[in-house]
């Protein structure tokens, strides 16, 4: 439900997220109100050096929704806003996960996929994963650009 | 002796808070400086900032207009990718970001000018050269740069007089990257696809009365070696109107490669494979053609035609052999590469490589040393040569920020001192509410003719909207 940052922030850093947290939690909040509860889906990111950011969205909304509704610090994440023209909502999934989707990637998600940094065969593109509530729970892995690879 | 041991003692009284405005006021706001406000200064910026709460960021920027090729490069057709300006004007808009239009490193103001002024200085100002095939009558009137033909059609200033010649069927683009194929897709592309975009209108004028009929994009290397990327070429294979033609000869032994390649090399040669095996025969009348080739090495520029050498790959490079080719070509487009220009003698610029001399953002004191030169970095194409896509110079950018924030706090760069950061002089600076005048009155002369926004071209037509 909230942006939860876990160990080795810095004292302001913590203070500023508290102040997003609360933030985002009225927004969720505010749009929780109106939603039932079995419409909110799950999602923990992880990143490169292991620490995982739990984020939530609804039945509908895409991985890249969530990132920049709950804003997610991913640097750089969703820099064409969904339009198909870069990779850089580059998310990595389990196996498991990846063969549940209901969608295969299309041609033009590929195009985009092969530009990715460190592209598996359980990679996709956030802005085309629509939340389903099967997917309450599901771990995504981010995947380190260079700068996160250095930051960890 | 005795009064220092009285006033450590008095000290020692402070309350902790006050201790704490004594060390505020001794520790002076970190003052940086990126020169070119492309998107490796905005994505630079964007991480100083947030990861150095006590800096503050000056970009100047040699065009009253920021966002360097994201407006001057990125084609018309591709709306989407310039969708990254959102961001950059969120970044701009940051309270402890001042822009500074219209400011040019090496004519209003001097590198070391800018050194004294701030404690890091970050060049991005990229690369607005070209490279040469360096051939005699290369400057002959029928041969221009891609990038010259990129920067006209975009609306750079002083571009608008290119006038390039469409008089001619044939046109010769030699270069396989993704500039070379937006060339050739501005010219093979349905007049009314560009009508919708922010291509500007001489631009489009010029290309409703184009005579081009064919395209050649000639590579010195093979199918295997293609520097475009598969969304660049599959954007050509669905163009309306236009025939792609391949050289089946080009191919030979290709598909017997496949199985060894990494998946996105293996998803291109497979669509290029696709598109080969798709082709008819005989090419489809009223339709113009696009014609990729591979395997030839410019040799020689004629009045309306180019000699080619017909290469052999050895270890993936091109080796000419003796055997020719000659193409019709009334208009050759060279597109082999970018490269910077030094705009500064302060700069440590490799003329060669054209590129600042650098290790990993940090701008080296010399040719052979290898010593850093403390406080002067740099980032995306001035650094790393022209390649990759904004992702690359993304994370590139992303990196360097991060060495300017990890040498702060190793005091390798010196911080302990206040500095003053740019102070204009005489000469009219376009503030970011400046740049939003300009963008409001483009965006409102573009709203009439059903286009995103009608460039302004002319600087001093900027600079009168922007002073309004």
């Amino acid at each position: 439900m909230l942006v939860i940052n876990t160990c080795k922030i810095a004292s302001r850093l913590a203070i500023r997220s508290l102040q997003l947290r609360s933030l985002n939690a009225s927004r969720t909040f505010s749009t929780g109100l109106a939603l039932k509860q079995k419409d909110v889906v799950n999602v923990t990111f992880v990143r490169a050096n292991g620490d995982k950011i739990k984020a939530s969205g609804k039945v509908g909304d895409s991985l890249l929704d969530v990132v920049v509704n709950n804003s997610v610090d991913l640097d750089g994440f969703g820099a064409c806003e969904g339009t198909l023209t870069c990779s850089t909502c580059h998310l990595i999934f389990k196996t498991n996960d990846y063969e549940k989707l209901p969608d295969k990637p299309g041609d033009e998600e590929l195009d985009m996929l092969d530009l990715a940094y460190e592209l598996t065969d359980t990679s996709r593109l956030g802005c085309q994963i629509t939340l389903s509530k099967d997917m309450d729970g599901l771990e995504v892995h981010v995947p380190s650009t260079i700068n996160d690879a250095r930051a960890a | 002796m005795g009064s220092n041991l009285l006033n450590i003692w008095r000290r020692g009284l402070h309350t902790s808070s006050s201790r704490w405005q004594v060390f505020q006021t001794t520790t002076p706001t970190k003052r940086i400086c990126i020169v070119g406000a492309g998107p490796a200064g905005f994505y630079a910026a964007q991480q100083l900032l947030k990861k150095l709460d006590d800096c503050v960021v000056d970009v100047l920027e040699k065009l009253p207009v920021p966002f360097g090729l994201v407006r001057f490069g990125v084609a018309p057709d591709h709306p989407e990718v310039k969708n990254v300006i959102n961001t950059f004007t969120k970044t701009a808009e940051h309270p402890r970001l001042r822009y500074f239009g219209n400011v040019s490193l090496g004519v209003d103001v001097t590198l070391q000018d800018l050194r004294d002024r701030y404690h890091a200085v970050l060049l991005t100002y990229g690369a607005d050269q070209d490279r040469e095939l360096e051939l005699e009558n290369e400057r002959q009137g029928n041969v221009i740069s891609a990038r010259s033909f990129v920067a006209w059609y975009n609306g750079l200033p002083g571009a608008e007089n290119l006038s390039p010649d469409l008089s001619g069927r044939d046109v010769t683009i030699v270069g396989q990257g993704n500039v070379a194929v937006d060339v050739a897709r501005m010219l093979l592309s349905p007049l009314d696809t560009l009508k919708t975009t922010d291509t500007t209108e001489y631009a489009l004028e010029a290309l409703s009365r184009s005579q081009v009929e064919r395209v050649h994009l000639v590579g010195r290397r093979g199918p295997l070696q293609a520097a475009f990327t598969i969304k660049e070429l599959r954007e050509m294979i669905k163009l309306p109107n236009v025939d792609i033609r391949w050289r089946s000869n080009d191919f030979s032994g290709i598909e017997e490669q496949l199985e060894k390649l990494q998946r996105p090399r293996k998803r291109l040669t497979e669509l290029m494979l696709k598109s080969l095996k798709d082709q008819g025969k005989a090419s489809v009348a009223g339709f113009k053609q696009f014609l990729p080739i591979f395997l030839r090495a410019p040799k020689a520029i004629a009045p309306s035609e180019m000699e080619f050498s017909v290469t052999e790959l050895q270890q993936e490079s091109a080796v000419a052999t003796s055997a020719t080719e000659r193409l019709p070509s009334d208009l050759i487009l060279r597109s082999i590469g970018y490269k910077s220009s030094c705009v500064d003698s302060g700069i440590n610029f490799d003329a060669r490589k054209g590129n600042v001399r650098n290790s990993e953002g940090r701008v080296l004191k010399d040719e052979t040393s290898g010593k850093v030169d403390p406080g002067l970095y740099v980032a995306g194409w001035l650094g790393t040569g022209p390649t990759g896509v904004i992702l690359t110079t993304m994370s590139g950018a992303f990196a360097v920020a991060k060495n300017i924030c990890d040498d702060i706090a190793s005091k390798a760069l010196d911080t302990s001192s206040a500095k003053p950061g740019f102070e204009a002089d005489d000469k009219q600076i376009i503030t970011w509410d400046g740049w939003k005048r300009i963008d409001a009155f483009e965006t409102e002369a573009g709203k009439a003719k059903g286009k995103p926004r009608e460039k302004i071209v002319n600087i001093e037509e900027m600079l009168r909207i922007a002073g309004a």
